[in-house]
């Protein structure tokens, strides 16, 4: 009886250590959209459209729903070079969104990665900080 | 009787025949000529398509003869200059593309062809067939100019005594450390001035002008794609792109609603070395003056240096994005256009999340002393294609370019699929 007690008390335990760790894909979506709303739409539009010439869409594109080390150096580093996506050439910088917390690149980018029709893997939290701790480690670097 | 049936036999044929006629030559009208009822207009005036579906149209300029050109963003079949001729029928018809550069201005003028590119200004010789003599070979008079991918277009216009002015945008918002970062700092003074955020003055006839050949003419304009030289009041007209985000980066100096409507979009009366006070101020129009841009210190209220710089002559809704301007100078129309501008505008992305707007064509009465004489009416509209939009991807056509033909016509350009409206009036 002990036993299945402690057992019991230990998978319940994890169970709460995961939720913890892993909320719902909802939580995460309604997180991601406020931190969307505030920072990006302005750019990149209420439905992720962008704007012809300038600011790229979100949809549509393997660069965001495509390899997260890239996106998320994106946000970090921002972005000012040709860029052409399905045929069409976009013109506007993208200014470095670094001082976004972790969590809420995280939120922001698993809420654009399944948002505007795209279904993708969301990002972690762990995910934004092994590209930060690299970017800050590279910036070292090169000031040295 | 017998005559009688004949008679009626044979109106019947005649009838039968005209008739069909009637019907074969209505048929024939509609295929020679088709109008755009999606375009609204003042009355008596009609749209007429003149291309569907051209390419990334942005400006335009027509011969004497009625030739269009039109210049591309982007290449179509390695062009970046589409000629129209209309035939016999008042059709349409591509008679020949060239220019290996795409960009956005375009004029013709006495027996040249202006273009350029985002970095460089060529002209193109016409012989006296209206033919261009040189399309591979243009004469570059104009090199050097930056272009920084953000509002690269170098929106060009001549006066009467052989100079082109050269727009020159500024690759930036608002003159930040960091372009578009909330919380950098606007930096002071704006290094981005000395070569950029202006108007240049060339020669028309000499070759390969730097910026030390240019003059100076106008600074602090953040972008002009829209611009005319007014012959009447022998003065340099601008049409700017007002600055973004306000709400974004000082929310808790403007709300989204404030941020939708301010700055406004300034038309500007250029004279010689006129400043007009980018990045360090914008316009409220709510307010009726320049303020102190909040990158500088600007608090929704303080002029600081602003009270001194070039106002508008004119204050448009934020965000609406002017991308041509146009003295109408033809007899075709009714008096009260004679001299007055049209304005063609994009259409707004900083308005979200609230609706889009602009996407039309706009007239501005002028008088005699080179300043509207009455409010702006919109001219043409239904360029969106629906009530209302949340963002501009989903407008149907862009208003982008803006030309008058030797009878008066005007032509607008559309800068999503490249469809081309020349608009005529009909009293009858």
């Amino acid at each position: 009886m002990k036993i299945v007690g402690v057992s019991f008390s230990i998978v319940f335990a994890c169970v709460m250590f995961m939720s913890f760790q892993q909320p719902s894909q909802k939580v995460i979506m309604d997180r991601g959209k406020i931190v969307y709303e505030k920072n990006c739409l302005s750019c990149h539009q209420a439905d992720g459209s962008g704007v012809p010439r300038m600011n790229p869409p979100l949809r549509k594109t393997s660069w965001v729903t495509g390899d997260k080390q890239r996106l998320i150096t994106i946000i970090l580093k921002g972005m000012d070079e040709p860029l052409e996506i399905n045929g069409e050439d976009f013109y506007n910088v993208m200014a470095p969104h670094d001082f976004l917390k972790d969590q809420e690149i995280a939120d922001v980018l698993s809420y654009v990665r399944n948002s505007f029709g795209n279904k993708s893997s969301i990002v972690n939290v762990t995910e934004v900080r092994a590209v930060r701790a690299v970017r800050a480690k590279l910036l070292a670097k090169n000031k040295k | 009787m017998k005559q009688i049936l004949l008679l009626f036999a044979f109106s019947g044929v005649f009838c039968l025949y005209s008739c069909a006629n009637d019907t074969a030559t209505v048929k024939q009208n509609q295929e020679k000529i088709s109008y755009d009822n999606s375009i609204s207009l003042p009355v008596n005036f009609k749209a007429q398509i003149v291309v569907e579906e051209l390419g990334k149209n942005r400006h335009l300029a027509i011969n004497t003869n009625g030739d269009v050109f039109v210049k591309l963003e982007k290449l179509r079949n390695g062009s970046g200059i589409v000629q129209l001729r209309p035939d016999k029928n008042g059709i349409y018809q591509e008679v020949n593309s060239f220019c290996t550069y795409t960009g956005t201005g375009i004029v013709i003028k006495n027996g040249y062809l202006y273009a350029s590119s985002d970095d460089e200004v060529f002209r193109y010789k016409f012989n006296a067939k209206n033919e261009i003599e040189n399309p591979d070979s243009p004469e570059k008079i104009v090199t050097g100019l930056l272009s920084k991918r953000q509002h690269a277009s170098k929106a060009i216009s001549l006066d009467d005594i052989g100079n082109i002015y050269v727009e020159v945008g500024a690759p930036s918002n608002a003159c930040q450390e960091k372009d578009r970062q909330k919380g950098s700092p606007g930096m002071d003074p704006c290094p981005i001035l000395e070569t950029a955020g202006g108007i240049w003055q060339f020669k028309v006839d000499k070759l390969n002008q730097t910026y030390a050949d240019g003059f100076h003419y106008v600074t602090g304009i953040r972008h002009v794609v829209g611009m005319d030289w007014n012959n009447v009041s022998n003065d340099l007209y601008l049409m700017q792109h007002g600055r973004d985000q306000l709400s974004q980066f000082f929310p808790e100096m403007y709300t989204e609603a404030q941020n939708a409507e301010i700055p406004a979009e300034e038309f500007f009366r250029a004279k010689k070395s006129s400043d007009f006070g980018w990045p360090y101020c914008f316009f409220d129009p709510f307010q009726n003056k320049k303020l102190l841009s909040p990158e500088y210190g600007g608090d929704g209220k303080n002029q600081g240096r602003c009270a001194d710089k070039g106002q508008p002559i004119m204050a448009f809704p934020g965000h609406w994005a002017p991308n041509d301007l146009m003295f109408y100078t033809g007899n075709q129309f009714p008096a009260k256009y004679k001299n007055g501008a049209f304005i063609a505008f994009h259409g707004s992305w900083n308005r979200a999340p609230l609706k889009q707007a602009g996407y039309n064509v706009v007239f501005v009465p002028f008088g005699a002393d080179g300043l509207p004489n009455g409010k702006y009416e919109i001219f043409a509209d239904g360029f969106m294609g629906a009530e209302s939009i949340v963002s501009p991807g989903d407008a149907k056509h862009r208003p982008c370019g803006l030309s008058q033909d030797a009878d008066g016509s005007i032509y607008i350009s559309d800068s999503k699929v490249g469809k081309i409206w020349k608009i005529n009036y009909q009293s009858k």
